[in-house]
């Protein structure tokens, strides 16, 4: 199996996804989260073809609310493009494939 | 790359029209769009769909639909078609750059939740504003929340939010329920549950840094603006059905509703059916988008065989 989506949690969000060397998409998901469940195969997708270019992970809000709260996420899913530490971008709800490639194309290309 | 079928949308619709044109050899093709499984991923238990006397998780309830028309041999895409051009058969379909031909299409977009159209709403989005009680009613554990409406959905979602908020303000402009006796008698039997009746929503405020702090409430009967502070508001105010990609190559009615001719599912293009909520005024429900959307496989079915 290639890429694979990581997991990240309150324990090593900063040293796996602020201090990732190639921009990260973070998950923010939960077990009780339909539109969550939907997004799973496209994130699943993504971080196949994204191998080696973009660290695909996801964080259970449930269990690790630190994060969650350090984010301000107030909904789910959320999805954040981070660069450097940094957010670049946010997305909120299930957003189509195509969108989150584009703004995974556009931090690659910077 | 052209199919035989192609079918825009994942609800129960699309879904069961997969089901049958599978099982009449016609390989669909299903584009599942921006939600995939439709509305139904955003609701929990679905107490009225036959056949589940226990209820049944909606998103669950999804997965079985998707399942069961895989069987058969239908194929399912995690990308939404952007385009589409219906003037010449076949038809052509784009999903961003990659072109796709159909001989027929089945259209089931359905409807997504509508908004009231403020500035405030739309830049706090996922701030504090949501759609989506059961994603979101978690982030709002001892919290304040409004929920805006006053049919089914508002009554549910309110409801819903009793398990997290401490406080849950339900704002319908009218001064009574449209909603189920059903779903009116659970929430309002509730004692966190309280109703601001005839009122409407002016104006959200708060920051993407605050998130949503209050909202203000007009009284449709005195025109008098009051300030309500709340840490999140919910919007069920009903549905817009999703159409946009067809507009001026399919007749639709003044609501963008795309219109059926009587008792079939045929659109004003010979080819192209629409099933679900997107052509559904009246039902709306799981079951009748499910019926229409097996009502639509086999119009397909019949039109290709004569055609």
């Amino acid at each position: 199996m290639a890429g694979k989506v990581v997991e990240f949690n309150d324990q090593n969000f900063e040293s796996d996804a602020m201090k990732s060397d190639i921009p990260v998409l973070v998950d923010f998901w939960a077990v009780w989260c339909g539109p969550c469940k939907a997004i799973a195969p496209v994130l699943e997708e993504i971080a196949n073809e994204y191998e080696g270019r973009v660290k695909v992970g996801k964080l259970d809000v449930d269990n690790n609310s630190k994060t969650a709260v350090q984010f301000g996420i107030r909904s789910i899913p959320t999805l954040l493009i981070m660069k450097n530490g940094t957010v670049v971008n946010q997305l909120v709800g299930a957003v189509p494939k195509d969108n989150i490639e584009s703004l995974l194309n556009e931090v690659l290309l910077k | 790359m052209h199919k035989k079928v192609i079918i825009i949308g994942s609800g129960p619709a699309g879904f069961t029209a997969a089901i049958y044109a599978a099982r009449a050899n016609l390989e669909p093709h299903i584009f599942e769009g921006a939600q995939p499984g439709g509305q139904l991923t955003i609701t929990t238990d679905v107490e009225n769909y036959p056949g589940f006397p226990e209820g049944i998780m909606g998103p669950q309830l999804m997965d079985e639909f998707r399942s069961q028309a895989k069987r058969f041999g239908a194929t399912c895409e995690f990308k939404s078609i952007t385009k589409v051009d219906f003037s010449q058969r076949p038809f052509k379909l784009w999903s961003g750059d990659d072109e796709y031909t159909a001989d027929a299409v089945i259209i089931s977009t359905g409807a997504s939740a509508r908004l009231l159209g403020l500035d405030a709403e739309k830049e706090l989005m996922g701030f504090g504003v949501s759609a989506c009680a059961t994603c979101d009613g978690f982030f709002y554990k001892d919290k304040k929340v409004l929920v805006v409406g006053g049919g089914d959905s508002a009554l549910e979602e309110a409801t819903f939010l009793t398990k997290f908020a401490s406080d849950v303000g339900l704002v319908h402009r009218r001064d009574e329920f449209r909603g189920s006796q059903i779903m009116r008698d659970r929430a309002l039997e509730n004692p966190k549950v309280h109703v601001h009746w005839n009122s409407v929503v002016e104006d959200i405020i708060g920051t993407k840094e605050t998130g949503v702090t209050s909202v203000m409430l007009k009284d449709t009967q005195s025109g008098e603006i009051r300030e309500e502070k709340c840490d999140g508001i919910f919007m069920a105010i009903g549905h817009n059905p999703n159409t946009h990609l067809f507009v001026d190559q399919l007749e639709m009615d003044e609501a963008q509703y795309i219109i059926t001719k009587p008792d079939s599912t045929y659109t004003s293009i010979d080819g192209v059916f629409a099933c679900g909520d997107v052509q559904d005024t009246t039902y709306r429900q799981a079951i009748t988008a499910a019926g229409s959307g097996c009502k639509a496989a086999i119009d397909a079915e019949r039109w290709l065989e004569s055609h």
